[in-house]
């Protein structure tokens, strides 16, 4: 079976029109004979928007039951059961109710692709998971739901929704958005203008890319990456970036820690369990993670990289006040790695 | 964001004054830019007239496509046209009778095209500059292939050549700018090479956000803080090994659509053998399509910071020669002074 395409409709913030205009492309594929089907739609209750679901058929959602309330999810097996030619699912980055088979509805979608569907989908660009801290610094608000930029970048086609920050908050004044009140709230975070205007513009240069990638790819060769991992909180922040920088070079990319013999036992409690979580972050953004055994540190690094080929390490900044171990670290590496560029990642 | 409060200098508060007071009187332009005839600019456009009628804006059509499609021209219904005036076969906006009419908002479907010898303007985005500048707002729409300073690259992915342009200095001055954007495979044309115009319309209008959001944060006394823009600051010495850093600085500006500066702090007593250096390094930056920055400070490292915090740099690019010596540990090495207070932006260090 040949697997599903996928298109991404991208805005910068609820209320731009993503699902209106995905819908209006959904009925014109109708239109031109395609068996389309609705697999999610969030009725937010915009007249207009519902208006373009009619005549589209919907695939019933599924209630489940989670601690006594009941929530409405896509239902991706009854949909594959039906064999529709093109799937409608809206908000991408939802999170399921836990206990279903899968936990993200952008899992669902990459199972509804498997079995050959095509997927149309929306999502907003503080959700792609390379871009969490600049959002955060943008907005004051830390998003919890993420997709990992390869699923963004396997669509087939990504279209940026756009309308003016102006126009987007008059209507959410007029509460077209949202009920007036939730619309109050969501104005005094996201909504204020100058995080709109970044956010417009993050969206518009993230679709630039996105189209570049699809008709021009970065050459490969060059480039690769080296991401040092530690227990500390700040490695998150630091494969975000480095794999960003990394997918816009089209560099290869690895994520390491090192212990004295390699191991995760090697690292004390919490830090160990901080460690092999940051592992695994790295491992769901499709980056290639390791344990190194030696000692020092900056040495083992530093030759690892040198046996790899690496031309970039990237290193977390020391916390004010972090001990001095740390701050030699970097130091260290500096020091050593007299063939390569050293990368220390900004606090954002 | 991470907002600190600036002090505005005089000339910037004297060009914010102006500005501001201009603004007042000055319609608004908005303008609608595509990047093929097809994506859906002149149905979107009408669709804003139509609703900014519906609440009751004074609202006229000024000009309108030459094949518009019915299904458009349906959304006019009933919307009041002034008519273009056909002056040796083109058409031309009729400027005074809008200046009479004086509505609160005029419509311009199309805002590259020339004015036949003898009009007011040479171009139609003159004709709207001068409306604008009466108080009337303007709302337009424009291809990507149109902006003077894409004229050349468009012209080399599409080997069609246009004549009449609009330069981009004028949709910069646009109070808002919408970007219709639209899958290629629907054009029906080769999406290569439409995927190309989609990515340069999308950065021409990313570039043009880019400045709205420094010109708020300006008048707001808001320090320029890593936006969505990656700059690119290379630190530069007489002794700094620059190729490595224009190679990397130029391939990561590239993918990112983003800005590429070299900045060096003037040396009262520099030797000209390094002078020298210095020069042939600011042509190679030059050459390599690098903004060129001469920053003046007793600190060095401080006036970088200074520059780089002030102007939205995102990753700073400095050189380190790896001396172990006790002189360098003494000296406290730059690169440490950079790290710690630099809080948001990456530091690249190149061994030199």
């Amino acid at each position: 079976m040949t697997r599903g395409k996928l298109k991404v409709y991208l805005g910068y913030a609820a209320g731009v029109g993503k699902t209106y205009r995905m819908l209006v492309d959904a009925q014109q594929l109708k239109a031109a004979g395609r068996d389309v089907v609705i697999g999610y739609f969030e009725p937010h209750a915009r007249p207009d928007t519902i208006a373009q679901t009619e005549g589209l058929e919907a695939i019933p959602r599924r209630l489940i039951e989670y601690r006594g309330t009941r929530f409405e999810e896509m239902d991706p097996a009854a949909i594959v059961a039906r064999r529709p030619e093109v799937c409608v699912v809206d908000e991408f980055p939802h999170t399921n109710v836990p206990g279903l088979e899968r936990a993200k509805r952008w899992e669902d979608v990459e199972f509804l692709l498997d079995h050959g569907v095509d997927v149309l989908t929306t999502m907003n660009i503080q959700h792609l998971e390379s871009l969490n801290d600049q959002v955060f610094a943008i907005t004051g608000v830390r998003v919890r739901e993420t997709i990992p930029d390869w699923v963004v970048r396997q669509a087939a086609d990504v279209v940026m929704i756009d309308v003016t920050p102006r126009a987007l908050l008059h209507r959410l004044e007029r509460g077209v958005v949202y009920g007036r009140e939730k619309a109050q709230r969501a104005l005094e975070n996201f909504f204020r203008e100058p995080a709109l205007v970044a956010l417009r513009e993050l969206a518009m240069r993230q679709t630039a890319h996105e189209v570049e990638h699809r008709v021009e790819p970065a050459k490969r060769g060059g480039a690769r990456l080296l991401i040092v991992l530690s227990g500390d909180p700040e490695s998150a922040m630091l494969i975000r970036r480095a794999k960003r920088v990394a997918d816009y070079l089209g560099a290869e990319c690895f994520a390491v820690a090192v212990s004295p013999n390699g191991d995760l036992a090697d690292f004390p409690e919490p830090q160990r369990e901080a460690v092999e979580r940051h592992l695994n972050f790295a491992r769901n953004l499709h980056i290639e993670t390791r344990i190194l055994a030696g000692q020092p540190e900056a040495e083992v690094l530093v030759d690892f990289a040198r046996r790899n080929a690496v031309t970039q390490i990237f290193v977390a900044r020391a916390r004010a006040g972090s001990p001095w171990l740390r701050r030699s670290l970097l130091e260290q590496i500096v020091l050593r790695a007299k063939d390569m560029q050293v990368v220390i990642a900004g606090a954002r | 964001m991470v907002e600190t409060s600036r002090k505005r200098t005089p000339e910037e508060y004297l060009r914010d004054c102006q500005a501001e007071e201009d603004a007042a009187s000055r319609g608004r332009l908005k303008v609608f830019l595509g990047y093929a005839s097809g994506v859906g600019k002149s149905e979107r456009m009408l669709r804003e007239a139509r609703r900014r009628r519906e609440r009751g804006q004074h609202l006229a059509i000024a000009a309108l496509q030459p094949k518009t499609p019915p299904e458009v021209l349906a959304i006019l219904d009933g919307m009041p046209v002034i008519p273009t005036r056909t002056v040796h076969g083109r058409d031309v906006i009729d400027v005074d009778a809008l200046l009479d009419r004086r509505p609160s908002v005029c419509v311009i479907d199309g805002l590259a095209y020339d004015n036949p010898p003898g009009s007011r303007n040479a171009a139609r985005w003159q004709d709207a500059q001068m409306l604008l500048a009466a108080g009337i707002s303007v709302i337009g729409s424009v291809n990507i292939q149109y902006i003077a300073e894409f004229r050349e690259e468009v012209e080399a992915i599409t080997g069609k050549s246009v004549r009449e342009t609009v330069p981009l200095e004028f949709l910069k001055t646009a109070d808002e700018i919408e970007l219709v954007d639209a899958p290629a495979e629907r054009m029906g044309e080769d999406p290569r090479r439409l995927a190309k115009l989609r990515e340069i319309a999308l950065v021409a209008a990313a570039d043009v956000v880019d400045q709205q959001l420094s010109g708020y944060l300006r008048a707001h006394g808001i320090d320029q803080t890593p936006g969505a823009q990656e700059r690119i600051l290379i630190c530069l010495t007489p002794r700094t090994n620059l190729r490595a850093m224009l190679d990397t600085g130029s391939a990561i500006a590239e993918r990112f659509h983003g800005q590429l500066i070299v900045a060096y702090v003037r040396q009262p007593e520099i030797t000209p053998n390094d002078q020298a250096m210095l020069n042939e390094k600011l042509e190679a930056g030059r050459a390599a399509g690098a903004q060129i920055v001469e920053l003046e400070g007793e600190s060095p490292v401080a006036a970088i910071l200074d520059y780089a915090k002030t102007h939205g740099v995102t990753q700073l690019f400095v050189g380190h020669s790896q001396q172990r010596g006790l002189l360098a540990r003494i000296r406290r090495n730059p690169v440490e002074k950079f790290i710690r207070n630099s809080q948001n932006m990456d530091i690249r260090v190149f061994p030199q």
